[in-house]
């Protein structure tokens, strides 16, 4: 990579006007414009706009100097990137060890075969995305899955098929897994007092 | 803040606890979220929302993990004077019971049957060194770590220690790295120590890609502080002022923990600019992986934290030599950093006296597959393999009998029923084909075939192999094929042959360790079940379309990259 921490000049401001490319400059100035920060930086992208459509790379390829091959390396180089739409809905089953003894192999067949598409695919309503993972960390709950974010637990291909026509159907929203510390506010009491 | 500000900020906070008349902890990890402990928690705050005048004597806590997840949700019921009772599989329903009887004093004993005995093998069994705050702590509060003795290892290493002396006392503890190598820690420091460049790096190794475990999210989600402060004493012991954290993509949660510990340990002069008004700078950032394993091996997990393709370089220089940005860089596992605080604390000897001759201190290990309790455990090292699995982990389920445990991931390989007496520790685990690896242990019953667990492990190493030197890329897609061949019932003896030729290869020409222990899964389960490869092999098979075309499918389907 070439070195280069020097600080822009001047900022190409996106012509589309995009809102949602400010939230990108705000990575790109937190680590000053600095090549080693791409991956941050595409998280970011990636986290405001879904997924890296081809634009986006080149804005972050001319943001930071780099050559756009350079970008397209990296961002094809990691699972986590993803080049094209995501569903409205997506179903994470892991496929880790301690998943696949459990039979998740199972889940993702009858994904397959009820909504027909495999890991990586997006049926053509864009309703439903469906994806592997290896180990999402929560191997005690074996065979896990993430629908929309929210972590399930033993699941069979049964359960995970009732899971995802709720939601497909709107009766579930996504849940919402973290739970604040109940002491949150004595802390912030505490933390004004020092 | 120094020192003595430290005490006392630890002896208020202790002090505060104690005079709460009652502390419910509520398992806040993962594991127990996600099987119902929300809703738990939901209920003791909604109670403690309405009865204000309970605040003074009731406090709800949301904890790190407890160690038994297959039991969750976990509530460990904390009262002055009594024992500890820790409840399993709490419903909201359950919750308001337990509030009663604990709370309000009330005659119930609704809650009885989903008590969990304190003595049971699972938990006597373990040794709580590096997880000793685990599940007792609110990880989002800087508060309750110091009141457990937290940073005082740190504040003692700069006052009391030299950089020279702190590298020795690694030393002779005797750790070494639990990242899946074992390489001495003390000594990997000393190198680092020794360099003579003005600027020098610290890391440590979240990425945790070894399918089956969650060690290391474990402990950074549930005592975040603890890896903090063993970085600090590095970065002070090799005389680096900065640090990265590079945590998995998948640990949103452990991420975020870090993050808020940094800022609070900042705020308090526990990390940053003159760490506790000492000469000593050091800062911290965290990186987040985005999805590969092979990031897990240093050179690429470096290349990653400088925004590049998670591709491995060859070693030697290694990175205590040349690391980050070409300066020296010590890399260590997060579980490695957090052994450090207590070495510190207890003293070298004291480490030492834990474990074996040659592997000292404990091990933590994700236990998981077809065993009864499965969790989080962390053991002495040199405990049988039998004790973790049967005594610990409780047997296998539903009348199955055990076939193999498999530790170390794809880098590892699979133990036995025979062996099941060896102790666990680095140099056991080699000699039977194995390693310890980071710490993954998955159990497999006699319903799991073992050429379909190597290929299995074989499509990872396939899928995950960077692609830079020929021996990983080419031969683990040749592997898989003869492995798919073999699950088909449609090989050849010769193709076992090949197999063990196509290993010894990799082993001994692949660049990095991806490449290296791929072969070992296959190795292992050769080596001690060659029968069942044996069973699906047909020599005289006629060579049918359908075979032919198998054999010589030129490219494998693989699964598009999303
Ligand atoms: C393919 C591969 C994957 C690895 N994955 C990890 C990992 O997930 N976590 C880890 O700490 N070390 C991993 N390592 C080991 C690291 O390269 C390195 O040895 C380790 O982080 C050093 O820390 P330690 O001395 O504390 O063990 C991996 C190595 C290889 C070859
Ligand atoms: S193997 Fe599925 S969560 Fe770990």
């Amino acid at each position: 990579m070439v070195k280069n921490k020097s600080r822009r000049a001047a900022e190409i401001e996106h012509p589309s006007g995009d809102p949602r490319f400010n939230l990108v400059d705000r990575t790109l100035k937190r680590f000053q414009y600095q090549q080693d920060a791409l991956i941050e930086v595409l998280h970011t992208a990636q986290e405001v706009f879904g997924f890296l459509e081809d634009d986006l790379l080149i804005y972050v390829a001319r943001q930071l100097k780099l050559p756009l091959s350079w970008v397209y390396g990296v961002a094809t180089f990691y699972h986590f990137f993803s080049l094209k739409p995501q569903g409205e809905h997506t179903c994470t089953v892991c496929m880790g060890t301690a998943c696949y003894v459990k039979q998740a192999a199972e889940i993702v067949a009858m994904l397959q075969a009820e909504f027909g598409v495999a890991p990586g695919q997006t049926t053509a309503d864009d309703k439903l995305s469906v994806a592997t993972a290896r180990c999402l960390g929560s191997c005690g709950l074996a065979p896990v899955i993430v629908i929309d974010s929210d972590v399930l637990g033993r699941q069979t291909a049964d359960s995970t098929l009732a899971e995802i026509k709720a939601r497909l159907s709107g009766q579930i929203r996504a849940r919402q897994l973290e739970a604040a510390s109940a002491n949150d506010e004595v802390e912030e009491m505490e933390a004004e007092t020092l | 803040m120094n020192r003595s500000d430290l005490q006392t900020l630890g002896e208020r906070e202790l002090a505060k606890q104690q005079s709460t008349g009652c502390r419910l902890l509520c398992c806040g990890s993962t594991p127990c979220l996600s099987s119902g402990g929300t809703a738990v928690q939901e209920v003791f705050k909604g109670i403690l929302k309405e009865n204000k005048d309970l605040k003074a004597e009731l406090a709800v806590v949301s904890t790190g993990c407890m160690g038994p997840c297959s039991r969750g949700p976990l509530v460990r019921v904390q009262r002055q004077g009594e024992p500890d009772v820790i409840y399993e599989k709490v419903t909201p329903e359950l919750a308001q019971e337990i509030f009663k009887k604990h709370v309000s004093g009330e005659d119930t004993n609704q809650a009885e049957a989903n008590i969990l005995p304190g003595d049971i093998p699972f938990f006597s069994k373990q040794k709580k060194v590096v997880l000793a705050n685990s599940g007792l702590i609110d990880p989002e509060r800087l508060e309750d770590y110091v009141a457990q003795g937290g940073y005082m290892a740190l504040a003692n290493a700069l006052r009391e220690m030299t950089p020279e002396e702190v590298c020795s006392e690694i030393i002779d503890s005797g750790l070494r790295g639990r990242g899946g190598a074992g390489y001495p820690s003390g000594l990997k420091w000393n190198l680092v120590r020794r360099a003579k460049t003005d600027k020098k790096y610290v890391v440590a190794n979240g990425d945790e890609g070894d399918p089956g475990a969650y060690m290391d999210r474990t402990l950074m989600e549930s005592d975040p502080h603890r890896v903090l402060e063993g970085m600090a004493i590095a970065g002070y012991a090799v005389g680096a002022e900065q640090g990265f954290i590079y945590v998995r993509g998948e640990y949103p949660i452990a991420a975020k923990r870090l993050e808020k510990a940094i800022r609070m340990a900042e705020r308090r002069g526990l990390l940053g600019s003159r760490v506790m008004d000492t000469a000593f700078n050091f800062r911290i950032d965290i990186r987040i992986g985005a999805g590969a394993f092979v990031c897990g091996e240093e050179t690429a997990l470096m290349a990653s934290i400088m925004g590049r393709r998670g591709q491995p370089i060859p070693r030697p220089p290694y990175p205590a030599q040349s690391g980050l940005w070409g300066y020296p860089t010590l890399i260590n596992n997060v579980e490695t950093f957090g052994s450090i605080a207590p070495i510190i604390n207890n003293g070298a000897e004291w480490f030492a006296g834990i474990g074996t001759a040659k592997s000292r201190g404990t091990k933590i290990f994700a236990l998981a597959g077809q065993v009864e309790n499965t969790g989080l455990i962390e053991v002495p090292m040199g405990i049988s393999l039998r004790e973790i699995v049967f005594d610990i982990g409780g047997g296998v389920p539903n009348g199955h009998t055990f076939k193999a445990a498999q530790t170390g991931g794809p880098s590892g390989g699979c133990i036995p029923a025979d062996y099941l007496d060896t102790p666990v520790d680095y140099d056991s685990l080699r000699e039977l084909g194995s390693i310890m690896g980071s710490g993954g242990l998955v159990v497999m019953d006699d319903t799991t075939s073992m050429p379909d667990v190597a290929k299995y492990f074989m499509e990872f190493c396939m899928d995950e192999s960077c692609g830079k030197c020929v021996p990983c890329r080419v031969g683990t897609v040749q592997l898989y094929r003869i492995l798919e061949r073999v699950t088909a019932g449609i090989a050849t003896r010769n193709d076992l042959t090949i197999m063990e030729e196509l290993c010894t290869m990799m082993q001994e020409t692949s660049l990095c360790g991806l490449g290296q222990s791929a072969p070992n899964p296959l190795l292992s389960t050769l080596r001690y079940f060659r029968h069942e490869y044996e069973a699906l092999i047909k020599d005289d098979l006629p060579l049918t379309s359908d075979r032919f075309a198998l054999a010589t499918s030129s490219v494998l389907p693989r699964q598009e990259v999303s």
